[in-house]
């Protein structure tokens, strides 16, 4: 057992790369360094993952969000006009809703932290059991079948509504 | 696998079936597409249209065996099943009015058949869902698939706006959805409908009701975007008018539709116990809608967006009968919708008919003359009008009638008034398109009109006909 200090001190180092990911990420001036900034912020998600024995989710955010989703990013990047975005001066009209949304919704986390009674308990955890992956399979190909399997109904018909926003002509 | 994996039995799959063959038939298209050359992709219709003849036998097969499928993420019971076949069949006579549509403008391809088919699909598994994820996948397909069919027509600028509009929007109101999905979870530790409403209703498992209040509210409002009830309709008269006039007609049909029965099923079963706390709210969704809809037509100059006005109306009269949650309450609604399906359709079949190439004639005043020009086809229009009124013996009559009966019974006599004293404002707008065909010399408009295409004439026909006939034999659906 690693000591309680260790798990809090990797709890902060990994909130500390999601939050300041995400600053950095709407702050940066050049698309690129935003994108970057992106990932940094996702792998602290994954990181947070991690720590809370949720083995499954940190892969697929690693190999989807960071690997996948990133690289479509940058692409799409990588297409538009840089030069002129970065002569465009960035604007923040809304800043004070912001800032009242933002210390709102800080409000209410420390109120609904400070009662932990009123949170639904977590699942425990099964010592010596099957692992996060299996489990994870086991429940979504037979409890869930449907679902998944609609799923990718829902995909295709996706992919074909693209393609007919995108096509050149009908 | 796990040990207690039992492979979903024979009679599941038959739960299933519309499902398969709608989803089937759609991805058929896709691979047929390519291979069809351009003049031919009517066959590709053709074979849509199978789809759905098909699909309404698998509705029927499966309501025949009801029950739940694949680990009870399906419920299909007889509600169920009313709203599958109802929604395969608003897929069906859409296709039918598309066909000249399509080959009028130009546009005929099999990805709008297939996105159809999908559209349908996603409806048929919401009405049958039982559980809020499969009901939330649903709702996606069916709408990801309707926000396209909207811009279908890419190169108009007011297409364009449609689908946009509704995209951003729709999407906004999909994470209303999905966070009160997420909190109601939250909440209760799951997403089984009547797993929902067991720990509701248990008062030593009761969560806060601060957060299933506000799981309700959120839930509350993305369904009320789907229904296009106020304050949520923005979206409804830019969309329809945008949208080409099949795709309008189905918009107002089969989602809707879908929509409603998902509201009953989530509200009557899932949040019954909370019932004391919604209803409220649900009485002055009702009203408000009713006003909004009804004031905001008696402006209107364009048809189609007079009848989007009109179908939000008519979204606040089905609200009067959830606000009424009896039994007799869910039956109107049923009973409303079947009857708000067909005259939605065949209204559309006739703009969509009269229009033009391009859409050039869509103001109230080109009617002016059809009645002398155009005398059955005015006739049918004028019956469907006469039942969006209610006037008996049409079938409109009869669906507000059994609304508000309902409503009565459940003491709601001051939404009754008030829902009453709108369906006369309603009469005024409708009456005026009565007026115009009838009483207007004719003017340009009519120069160089068509005849009507077999297709369009069969959907017209069917609605106008299903509209009398469940006003005179209103137990053939009841």
């Amino acid at each position: 057992m690693n000591p309680m200090w260790i798990d809090t001190l990797f709890f902060y180092f990994f909130a500390l790369l999601v939050l300041g990911g995400g600053v950095a990420t709407i702050t940066c001036k050049s698309a690129v360094h935003s994108a970057i900034s992106l990932i940094v912020s996702m792998v602290g998600v994954a990181g947070l993952f991690l720590l809370q024995h949720a083995e499954f989710l940190f892969a697929v955010q690693i190999v989807l969000y960071i690997g996948g989703v990133m690289v479509l990013f940058l692409f799409v990047i990588m297409l538009v006009n840089l030069d002129e975005s970065m002569q465009m001066r960035q604007f923040n009209r809304q800043w004070l809703l912001a800032v009242a949304a933002v210390i709102a919704a800080g409000v209410q986390a420390v109120w609904l932290l400070s009662k932990p009674a009123d949170l639904p308990a977590a699942v425990p955890q099964v010592p010596g059991g099957p692992g996060n992956v299996q489990r994870v399979a086991d429940v979504l190909f037979s409890q869930y079948l449907l679902p998944f399997e609609i799923a990718s109904v829902l995909l295709l018909a996706a992919v074909i509504g693209s393609v007919v926003m995108a096509k050149k002509r009908l | 696998m796990p040990a207690n994996f039992v492979p979903p039995s024979g009679v599941e799959y038959i739960r299933v079936l519309p499902e398969i063959i709608l989803a089937a038939v759609a991805t058929l298209i896709m691979v047929l597409e390519p291979l069809t050359p351009a003049p031919r992709k009517r066959a590709l219709g053709y074979l849509a249209l199978a789809g759905f003849a098909g699909a309404l036998a698998g509705a029927a097969a499966a309501g025949w065996r009801t029950g739940p499928a694949f680990s009870g993420m399906l419920e299909v019971d007889g509600f169920a099943t009313f709203f599958r076949l109802l929604v395969i069949l608003a897929g069906l006579l859409v296709t039918l009015v598309s066909f000249p549509y399509l080959r009028r403008e130009e546009a005929e391809s099999g990805e709008y058949y297939a996105l159809l088919l999908y559209s349908v699909a996603g409806q048929t598994i919401m009405v049958s869902a039982a559980d809020l994820i499969v009901l939330f996948i649903g709702l996606e397909i069916s709408s990801i698939a309707s926000y396209v069919l909207a811009g279908y027509m890419r190169r108009e600028k007011l297409a364009n706006e449609a689908a946009a509009k509704y995209f951003l929007l729709g999407s906004f109101a999909t994470a209303f959805l999905l966070y009160g999905i997420a909190l109601i979870y939250g909440a209760t530790g799951t997403t089984r409908l009547n797993g929902i409403a067991q720990v509701l209703s248990d008062p030593r498992m009761a969560p806060a009701g601060i957060l299933t209040g506000t799981a309700v509210a959120l839930m509350l409002v993305g369904f009320a975007f789907k229904i296009s009830a106020a304050p949520f309709q923005v979206w409804a008269p830019d969309v329809y008018q945008g949208a080409p006039s099949p795709v309008a007609a189905f918009l107002a049909a089969g989602p809707k539709a879908a929509a409603f029965a998902v509201l009953l099923r989530v509200f009557m079963t899932a949040f019954a116990p909370l019932t004391g706390r919604w209803l409220a709210i649900m009485w002055s969704l009702s009203l408000l809608t009713m006003i909004v809809g009804n004031f905001a037509a008696l402006l209107q100059t364009n048809i189609k967006r007079l009848l989007a006005y009109s179908s939000i109306a008519h979204a606040g009269y089905v609200l009067v009968a959830v606000t009424a949650h009896s039994e007799e309450g869910v039956q109107a609604a049923m009973f409303y919708l079947t009857v708000y399906v067909f005259m939605n359709i065949g209204a559309f079949a006739v703009v969509a008919y009269f229009s033009r190439k391009g859409e050039r004639y869509v103001e109230i005043e080109d009617l002016a003359g059809l009645g002398v020009r155009q005398p059955v086809l005015a006739a049918l229009f004028a019956v469907i009008l006469l039942s969006l009124i209610g006037v008996p013996p049409t079938a409109g009559f009869l669906g507000k009638f059994y609304i508000f009966q309902a409503a009565v019974k459940a003491d709601l006599l001051w939404l009754t008034v008030l829902g009453l004293l709108n369906s006369a404002v309603a009469a005024y707008y409708y009456l005026r398109l009565i007026v115009i065909m009838y009483m207007k010399e004719p003017g340009d408009s009519l120069l160089e009109l068509p005849g009507m295409a077999v297709s369009t004439r069969a959907a017209l026909w069917t609605s106008a006909a299903a509209v009398v006939v469940l006003g005179l034999f209103p137990a053939l659906i009841r």
